[in-house]
């Protein structure tokens, strides 16, 4: 089940672009009684729909020595409740022809079915059921554990990138919570007690904590009805209130190395900065400003670093630029890349450092700018072919604070953003003092091979 | 809660009898005076347009120059017409148009997704496209660039478990068949193309014989046509390429490639089937059952529910134009490799013998009748199922007829088509990982 949020960049950038709307959507917007909020697009092109429950909890909302809990706890919601048995919930789903999984990030864990748009209260039954009767067996606890530690040595303990990127998150923030990996630190995940899990879930998951987002072809007051009839019946939970860590200043540049088997090097480079849940009313263009960034610099094969270092000067076999707006936390704009053959990390550093001096030294070209909102205004059609993008983004604005509204609007702040104001965001941000650049140091691989024709088979260990 | 067999399959009535025109994309093919083969469906609900062109020029026309059907592929982002590398990219990006190109073994894909409303962004979107797939610039500085590129992307294979293993199991199954080389090629290949080599290749295969257009969105039947004469205009009609040979079954033989990683990837399997295959239904169907269907396979709930594993376990038969692999898939802690195996193993070995339990046939059935509507649901799904109906030269009605094909197949015909096309004692096994730790003979290979 499960991916655990973006490690990468091309991941973050995906978010980040998040291309927005021009004319208002279909949506509607209800809460029920417990306070659980129901957030409904009607999308009539297919006769499928998507339902989505989002839970405002995350790995950023973990304490010290149980990082990870939120996902180990997204793999056991699917391990049983009274009434459903382990692995039940995805046995009915499927056998009514859906598609379900969950994913959870660092402000976020959120559970989907996509199905046919009649079978809707299938997944509202079902889904309902678990937000409050989560059994939490021992036993299940301890083999899902297990999977979660595949699922880390899958993705981040054998891939070098990962691990940077990890190591990179360890060392760049030192106070707030995005210093953890969502997936969780192997020792954590391995002293995790079934008490903790129930615990947790106790704490976070209730209808007041939750929305809920369907989007396709329903009808968005029946939509509400079987909501009431369901998680409307529900009782609410006391909260706890969460305070706020503040990043202290970041006072020059931090450099870290990773060392790993690995073949080719890779850097990952970023600069603290605001995000629209943290800047003030005044500076509240500069979210946009920086979009607008990392859209000129890598918004495509004409962008800068496509057209400069992978083309052009041939510096970088890939790189790239990203900035996500939409965080429940201050973010950052990051640069990755892996040198050309022949060149060395340094001069891939060097040319990176280089394009950003040029966005300081000289707005950017009025073209730019323009083909960034083109692109957006485009992707705003494109995106309507996908229920599930579209409830994406209302879910993700609406769990780490913001408006779904903001879906509308996206493009207009985008189109407001001038030469200058990247300019500025360039100068005031991408500091050397604010950076923090990690490399990847290719370790050597050691590959021997071993072939044998007939290689006897052990026998199955009949283990449970 | 509602999810009894009958209720589902008279819904699913419900859907096919009346409704089949909205509920199945209605396809339109003809082919052109060039000789290409047009794949259309009218969806004029969005302001957009998806062209998909699929030439039979993927990495199994290789043939002695492995890693060229992806190079040239991917030089037709490189210049084009009047337009280098930057003006071309400016040219779909400055309009919001999405151009891509990818290439597998059988296909080389190039894809268009372009705004309809405004007639001169569609125009500047394919004539752009036409003169990528039909005047590419090959300039040698490109060439060069692309070449170190696929130099440092085979070194980035070689870091990942997972992806080792892939490659020794396609070179395994399949030895010296077009299907058994890395698609990327090797260094030692990809170093000795030249351009000379690059343009024969293109000029081979990018002709109108050997292509496939798939149109998905807002333009209408005579624009669809419009739309194909603009972008193969100036294309040679050529030739469709040959059949590619018939696969061999060898002796399935154990690989283990020694890799410091935590966990060991497994992949067991064997050639299965084409795409053209009278077993085709029963081996999909009984693969749905037996490992294709995420957590609720037999696969998923032996290796990763009952025992905790691995994180992601399933089998697929993947049918292309010859006989593509059956494959099973599992990475698990290394010193765990052995038991995975042996349950992945004994599990093939039980399905062949007993064949599917019927209450998980019918399972497996209500899930792809009753998830028939989400595979055609977005013009990005539909646009890569027609090319692919196109492309394979299965019925236009192949959509239409699939849910009613699947809703009769029998565990009896599971059953029979498993055990004579599966050879549970005669698989391909590669293991890749830590080989003091997951147990494997650790003998160094020359």
């Amino acid at each position: 089940m499960t991916k655990t949020g973006s490690a990468f960049l091309g991941l973050l950038a995906t978010i980040a672009l998040f291309p927005l709307a021009v004319q208002a959507s279909q949506v509607q917007e209800f809460e029920l009684e417990n306070g659980m909020k129901v957030i409904v697009k009607e999308d009539h092109r297919a006769p499928i729909a998507v339902s989505q429950v989002w839970y405002k909890v995350g790995s950023s909302y973990e304490p010290e020595g149980q990082t990870g809990i939120s996902h180990v706890l997204e793999h056991l919601m699917f391990k049983g409740t009274e009434r459903y048995g382990p692995n039940e919930f995805s046995k009915i789903i499927s056998e009514n022809g859906g598609r379900e999984n969950a994913f959870t990030g660092r402000d976020y864990t959120a559970y989907f079915q996509t199905l046919s748009s009649d079978r809707l209260n299938i997944a509202f039954d079902l889904e309902a059921d678990r937000m409050r009767n989560l059994l939490l067996d021992e036993k299940e606890f301890q083999k899902e554990r297990d999977v979660v530690t595949e699922e880390r040595r899958l993705r981040t303990e054998d891939k070098p990138t990962a691990l940077t990127y990890e190591q990179f998150n360890a060392v760049a923030w030192r106070v707030l919570p995005y210093r953890r990996p969502i997936i969780g630190w192997m020792s954590d995940l391995e002293n995790l007690k079934i008490e903790d899990l129930r615990d947790w879930y106790q704490l976070w998951y209730a209808p007041n904590n939750a929305t809920l987002v369907v989007v396709g072809d329903v009808d968005a007051e029946k939509i509400h009805t079987m909501a009431q009839e369901t998680f409307g019946q529900l009782p609410p939970s006391d909260l706890p209130v969460m305070k706020t860590p503040v990043e202290p200043a970041h006072n020059g540049v931090t450099r870290l190395q990773v060392k790993a088997p690995a073949k080719q090097p890779y850097l990952l480079m970023g600069f603290k900065a605001p995000v629209v849940t943290t800047v003030s009313e005044e500076n509240a263009w500069e979210p946009y400003a920086m979009e607008a960034l990392a859209a000129v610099l890598d918004g495509g094969d004409s962008a800068r670093l496509s057209r400069s270092l992978i083309r052009g000067s041939s510096i970088a076999n890939s790189a790239g630029a990203s900035y996500n707006a939409y965080t429940r936390l201050p973010g950052m704009v990051m640069f990755d890349g892996v040198p050309a053959e022949g060149r060395s990390i340094k001069d891939l550093e060097k040319a990176l450092l280089s394009e950003i001096e040029k966005v300081k030294a000289e707005p950017v070209a009025a073209d730019e700018l323009k083909r960034v909102v083109t692109q957006t205004v485009a992707s705003k059609v494109y995106e309507k072919d996908s229920v599930f993008y579209q409830a994406m983004q209302i879910g993700m604005l609406e769990t780490v604070g913001l408006d779904w509204r903001l879906t509308d609007s996206y493009v207009e702040k985008l189109r407001a953003v001038t030469p200058e104001q990247v300019q500025e965001v360039a100068q005031r941000y991408l500091q050397p003092d604010n950076m923090t650049i990690a490399i990847l140091d290719p370790q050597p691989m050691d590959e021997k091979q071993a072939e044998s024709k007939s290689r006897p088979h052990v026998g199955v260990k009949h283990g449970s | 809660m509602a999810h009894n067999g009958r209720r589902i399959v008279s819904l699913l009535l419900v859907l096919l009898l009346p409704l089949t025109a909205q509920a199945t994309p209605e396809i339109q093919s003809w082919i052109t005076a060039k000789g290409a083969k047009v794949m259309y469906v009218h969806v004029p609900d969005l302001p957009m347009v998806d062209v998909r062109m699929v030439f039979d020029a993927g990495s199994a026309r290789d043939d002695s120059k492995p890693g060229i059907a992806a190079l040239t592929n991917t030089l037709l982002n490189d210049g084009a017409g009047e337009w280098n590398a930057n003006h071309l990219a400016e040219r779909f990006e400055n309009i919001g148009a999405r151009f891509t190109t990818s290439s597998l073994r059988d296909m080389a894909i190039v894809s268009l997704r372009t705004l309809t409303d405004d007639e001169e962004v569609l125009n500047q979107s394919l004539d752009t496209i036409a003169a990528v797939v039909t005047q590419p610039q090959f300039d040698e500085e490109e060439i060069e660039r692309r070449r170190q590129q696929v130099l440092v992307g085979l070194e980035q294979q070689k870091q990942n478990a997972g992806t080792v293993a892939s490659k020794a199991f396609y070179k395994s199954l399949y030895g010296d068949h077009p299907y058994g080389h890395n698609p990327s090629g090797n260094a030692v290949s990809v170093a000795a193309i030249t351009v000379e080599d690059i343009r024969n290749y293109f000029k081979q295969y990018y002709v109108a014989s050997n292509l496939v257009v798939a149109i998905v969105g807002a333009v209408d039947r005579a624009q669809a046509e419009k739309v194909v004469e603009q972008i193969t205009a100036e294309m040679p009609a050529g030739e469709k390429a040959a059949p590619l040979p018939k696969v061999t079954f060898s002796t399935g033989e154990s690989l283990s490639i020694d890799f410091p990683s935590t966990q060991t990837h497994i992949y067991l399997g064997q050639p299965g089937m084409s795409r053209s295959d009278p077993d085709y239904l029963p081996l999909y169907v009984g693969n749905h059952v037996f490992g294709g269907s995420g957590l609720v396979s037999m696969l998923s709930e032996e290796v990763r529910e009952k025992r905790g594993l691995s994180y992601s376990v399933y089998s697929y038969f993947s049918p292309m134009r010859a006989e593509g692999p059956f494959m099973m898939v599992a990475q698990t802690r290394n010193e765990r490799a052995e038991e995975a195996l042996g349950v992945m193993r004994e599990q093939l070995a039980d399905f062949i013998k007993n064949g599917p339990p019927e209450e998980r046939l019918e399972r497996s059935k209500n899930n792809i009748s009753g998830g028939f509507p989400l595979r055609v649901s977005s013009n990005s799904k539909i646009v890569e199922y027609i090319a692919m109906i196109g492309f394979y030269d299965y019925p236009l009605d192949y959509l239409a007829t699939f849910v009613s094909r699947v809703e009769a197949v029998t565990a009896e015909q599971i059953h029979s088509a498993f055990k004579r096309r599966v050879h549970p004692n005669n698989l391909a096994t590669v293991l890749v990982g830590n080989s003091s730790e997951n147990g494997t003979p650790a003998e160094k290979q020359e």
